[in-house]
């Protein structure tokens, strides 16, 4: 690598930045101290751009770019605030509030939650469309977890860790659209499935209480994920 | 594709289970041929089963999750057996604008079917089809694979209420 | 197969259509074979072996002759006599009108706009040839541009041939097809794919599948020939479930072609390979878009991949591909056969050649049409399509299916091109042109296409799957008459957010009919919306 490193300078919201060749727009950001809002990223798993939150404008472009996927150019100019974007951020976190049943007063993560913290920090106070008022039974079966999809924005974060980081391939989507949901092998108690290894990192990764450990009250639930970054680190370590 | 003898054994001793073998098989037990198989599987048997699911799943060495994330992704795979006859009422463009929605709302006031549901007795199953193509004859309606087009609303309920009663 | 040989084919078949006094084409397409053709066919069969006339009439199966509304249709050649609404017990009649009177009342009039008003290019074929006869498609000069290309022309001819056509893709979004072209032939790789997208899936369209089931070696040849041009050596035709006999057909072309030496190794004795097979799809729209499509040929769910990277770099098994849709390919062979410049002379600056429509809804003339492009809406609608039926008033037409959007009466001297239907609200779109007569109500309309967004919505993005549900239930409202002011202000805000924002054209054009029909018809609207309290007071005053 070193030597032939091809190096970009760029503009984040009018600070030069520069980022190496595999950088994405939010990997820089990040390095320098702006906090794009996110919520289906997560450092060490394969980006998808689905929640659209790091949407960003880039100078001379009416399209909105998500920051996670995009590498930056040779001099673009990176816009992460404004007040274009902090409406469809806004909007965005409305709709995925009215899609499930959120009531954090009662969740075992209230405090912890990403979703929750992103509501706070982007202001949405009231939500404006109609709650669509899904209903889901919450799968208690495994004897140390617990799944509530009541709680779930389908943010695919526990399905990528058990497929990239576990390599069980023990969750995935059934359905498509609205009716999506996260499953386990064939759609079977969480508690029966062969594959699951129990290792739990699916319950860390969650951003919000869907995925949690058994037997917490509300508020209880804190995540813990640096073993992630850990475990990126030894991998590359080791194919080197 | 490297497993040449890793042989699954099939759920039963079916020989419609060799069909899908076979499928799987021209296609080197790869992970990719998983939407064929399904689509062969359905063919072979009418529905996706719990077995079948599990059966293609060792074949072609898919993650139980993914195999079950395909096969309910797309609409065309029923996982439960579909009734002795099946009426399909296509809900494409042409056919809504010329009064299929009207025959839609007469299924559920009449026999109380959604689309996708099948009667208690398991004789018929309504299916409400994605455009089948065939916009130069709509309204359309397919009554177990006889397509029938080009009659008003009314006619067509007329139709169906012969068709269903022709069956007692 | 060499040039000789395939004369040598044309000779024969030319030899034997002479021998016949009279050939009957029975349209077996699936409108057609719906009522009861395929019956006719046999009957047709039957009849003239019984009268000993297998020597002098000759009953073929062809394809889609574009009026389905009047069908099944039976041609007369060489008399050029078509006849409408047959039935397998008429069509005897018919043979016995042979060499007598023609069954003047159930005669097409063949002088009608419907029929020259259209240009046949990507169609040229269907309702001529029998799709299930490889021979039948070398005899009209099937083929010939295939070996000429790969025999007397580098890949970069046939590419510049392409561009100087002019040609867009013909599956909505009108990508310069020669530009797509190049970029995957100059990307270096040790194999590289060619898709051809058939997951016709727009409501009300069945072009793609007319021109399967109807020249099924047509598409081939222009897949062949994208091919050698790109460098690629496996082709994949995702053609949707729902079109049996579309698949049948391609399938059974595949055979006969390889079988001739035109698919296969070593084509035409030259080094290039290439290989065809069909993948079906699974009912799911959102397929057709091309990264989804993709992800589905490798057996995953249809999910819309990001790009970059494009598929012309990493595409199908993450090799450079290039997807092009059917009727796209359709063109391919004429343009090689007939040149680029020849191509380029029918249309408009920017459009060029013609455009495939599936004309359907409130018109006399439901079928299978095609128009140069620049042919204004009113032309398709009061000529060929012969204009509304019942005495109906027009009211708005809709294009470019649950991406597309309605446009109103006042816009009927457009003409057709990708950018003035764009500058619309709607846009070209595969090629479904559904009427809408003063019957329908906008807002149902809307909603019907929010339904359908909705149910295809592959959840990926929160925008799309979230948003397009809070759309329909507001359009809900409106249908209920109970949507406030507010209600109204938040429609508007949600198309504007699940466009901007949704992940895949797929939601970037659901807001679409809602937005064209605000746009032209918002009356419709303010109509349903209930009374605001500060109108009420007003009343009560």
């Amino acid at each position: 690598m070193s030597g032939n490193t091809t190096i970009k300078t760029f503009v984040i919201d009018g600070n030069p930045v520069s980022a190496t060749e595999s950088e994405t727009i939010l990997d820089v950001a990040r390095q320098n101290g702006v906090n794009i809002p996110t919520l289906c990223n997560m450092s060490g798993l394969t980006s998808t751009g689905q929640c659209r939150l790091c949407m960003v404008e880039i100078a001379g472009s009416n399209r909105l770019t998500p920051s996670c996927v995009t590498k930056p150019e040779e001099g673009m100019e990176v816009v992460t605030e404004s007040p274009r974007l902090l409406k469809y951020r806004q909007m965005i976190l409305e709709l995925l509030f009215s899609e499930r049943n959120h009531i954090c007063a009662v969740c075992v993560t209230n405090g912890n939650c990403e979703l929750q913290s992103m509501a706070q920090r982007l202001e949405v106070d009231h939500v404006r469309y109609e709650y669509l008022h899904p209903k889901f039974k919450v799968d208690g079966s495994h004897p140390k977890f617990e799944v509530d999809h009541n709680r779930c924005i389908l943010c695919g974060r526990c399905v990528r860790v058990c497929d990239e980081i576990e390599g069980a391939h023990t969750r995935d989507l059934r359905n498509r659209g609205i009716q999506t949901l996260v499953i386990t092998d064939f759609d079977g108690p969480w508690g029966e499935s062969k594959s699951c290894t129990s290792c739990g990192k699916c319950v860390h990764v969650c951003p919000t209480g869907a995925l949690a450990e058994k037997g917490k009250s509300v508020a209880e639930m804190a995540k813990r994920r640096q073993f992630l970054p850990y475990l990126v680190m030894r991998r590359k370590g080791a194919s080197k | 594709m490297l497993i040449a003898n890793r042989k699954i054994a099939p759920p039963d001793s079916d020989r419609r289970w060799k069909i899908v073998d076979a499928t799987m098989r021209k296609q080197g037990y790869s992970p990719t041929a998983l939407i064929e198989a399904l689509h062969t599987v359905q063919e072979a048997f009418g529905h996706v089963s719990g077995e079948a699911l599990e059966f293609v799943s060792e074949s072609l060495n898919v993650p139980p999750s993914k195999v079950y994330g395909v096969a309910t992704f797309y609409n065309l795979f029923n996982m439960v057996p579909l009734g002795e006859h099946v009426f399909s009422l296509c809900t494409g463009t042409a056919c809504y604008v010329k009064g299929s929605g009207e025959v839609l709302e007469f299924m559920k006031t009449e026999y109380g079917l959604e689309p996708g549901q099948t009667t208690l007795d398991g004789s018929l199953t309504f299916m409400a089809a994605r455009c089948v193509g065939a916009c130069g004859l709509a309204p359309v309606m397919i009554l177990d694979g006889e397509v029938v087009g080009r009659l008003s609303p009314d006619q067509m309920k007329e139709r169906i209420r012969e068709w269903m009663s022709h069956d007692e | 197969m060499t040039n000789e040989e395939l004369l040598e084919i044309v000779e024969k078949e030319a030899e034997n259509t002479a021998k016949f006094r009279h050939r009957l084409g029975v349209c077996t397409g699936t409108g057609c074979m719906s009522s009861r053709s395929a019956a006719i066919v046999t009957e047709l069969q039957a009849e003239v072996k019984k009268r000993g006339l297998e020597n002098e009439i000759q009953v073929k199966k062809v394809g889609c002759m574009g009026l389905c509304a009047a069908g099944p249709i039976i041609s007369v050649q060489p008399e050029n006599i078509f006849y409408r609404d047959m039935t397998p017990e008429e069509a005897v009649s018919v043979i016995d009108s042979l060499d007598s009177e023609p069954l003047h009342e159930k005669m097409i009039d063949i002088s009608e706009p419907f029929f020259y008003r259209q240009e046949k290019y990507a169609l040229e074929n269907a309702g001529v040839v029998d799709p299930e006869r490889i021979e039948d498609y070398i005899a009209a000069g099937g083929y010939a541009a295939l070996i000429r290309a790969i025999t007397e022309m580098t890949p970069l001819d046939v590419i510049q041939e392409i561009i100087a056509s002019g040609l867009r893709g013909r599956g909505g979004a009108g990508y310069p097809t020669g530009l797509k072209w190049s970029t995957v032939a100059k990307i270096e790789s040790d194999l590289k794919y060619i898709v051809c997208n058939a997951d016709e899936g727009d409501p009300g369209a069945f072009m793609d599948r007319s021109v399967l089931e109807s020249d099924p070696h047509r598409v081939l040849e222009g897949m062949a020939i994208a091919a050698f041009a790109v460098g690629a050596s496996q082709g994949y035709i995702y053609v949707r479930a729902e079109y049996p006999l579309a698949i049948k057909r391609m399938k059974a072309a595949i055979k006969q072609a390889e079988k001739m030496g035109l698919l296969g190794q070593d084509i035409c004795g030259t080094p290039f390979n290439f290989k065809v097979d069909v993948r079906l799809g699974a009912g799911a729209f959102v397929c057709g878009e091309e990264t989804a499509l993709l992800n589905s040929i490798e057996g995953n769910r249809g999910m819309p991949r990001l790009r970059p990277p494009y598929p012309a770099e990493a595409g199908l098994f993450q090799k450079p591909t290039l997807v092009n849709n059917v009727e796209t390919f359709a063109n391919i062979s004429g343009i090689i056969g007939d040149g680029g410049k020849w191509f380029a002379r029918i249309g408009t600056a920017k459009s060029k050649g013609t455009k495939v429509f599936a004309l359907t809804g409130k018109i006399k003339n439901t079928g299978l049409i095609e128009v140069p492009m620049g042919i204004t809406l009113r032309e398709i609608v009061y000529d060929i399509g012969g204009g509304i039926p019942n005495g109906r008033k027009f009211k708005a037409i809709q294009t470019g299916g649950p991406s597309g959007g309605c446009i109103p009466a006042e816009h009927l001297d457009t003409p057709v091109d990708y950018e003035s239907l764009k500058a619309l609200g709607s846009m070209m779109g595969s090629g479904g042109m559904i009427v809408i007569d003063d019957t329908s109500n906008m807002i149902d309309m809307a909603r019907f296409f929010m339904e359908f967004s909705m149910e295809e919505s592959c959840g990926k993005c929160a925008p799309c799957r979230v948003g397009t549900v809070q759309l329909y239930n507001l359009l809900g409202k409106f249908q209920q008459g109970e949507a406030t002011e507010a209600d109204l202000a938040t429609l508007e805000e949600l198309c504007d957010l699940v466009r901007n924002t949704s992940l895949c054209g797929l939601g970037q054009a659901a807001p679409n009919p809602i937005v064209s029909t605000l746009r032209y018809f918002r009356n419709e609207y303010l109509e349903k919306m209930k009374p605001s309290a500060a109108a009420a007071k007003e009343e009560a005053r």
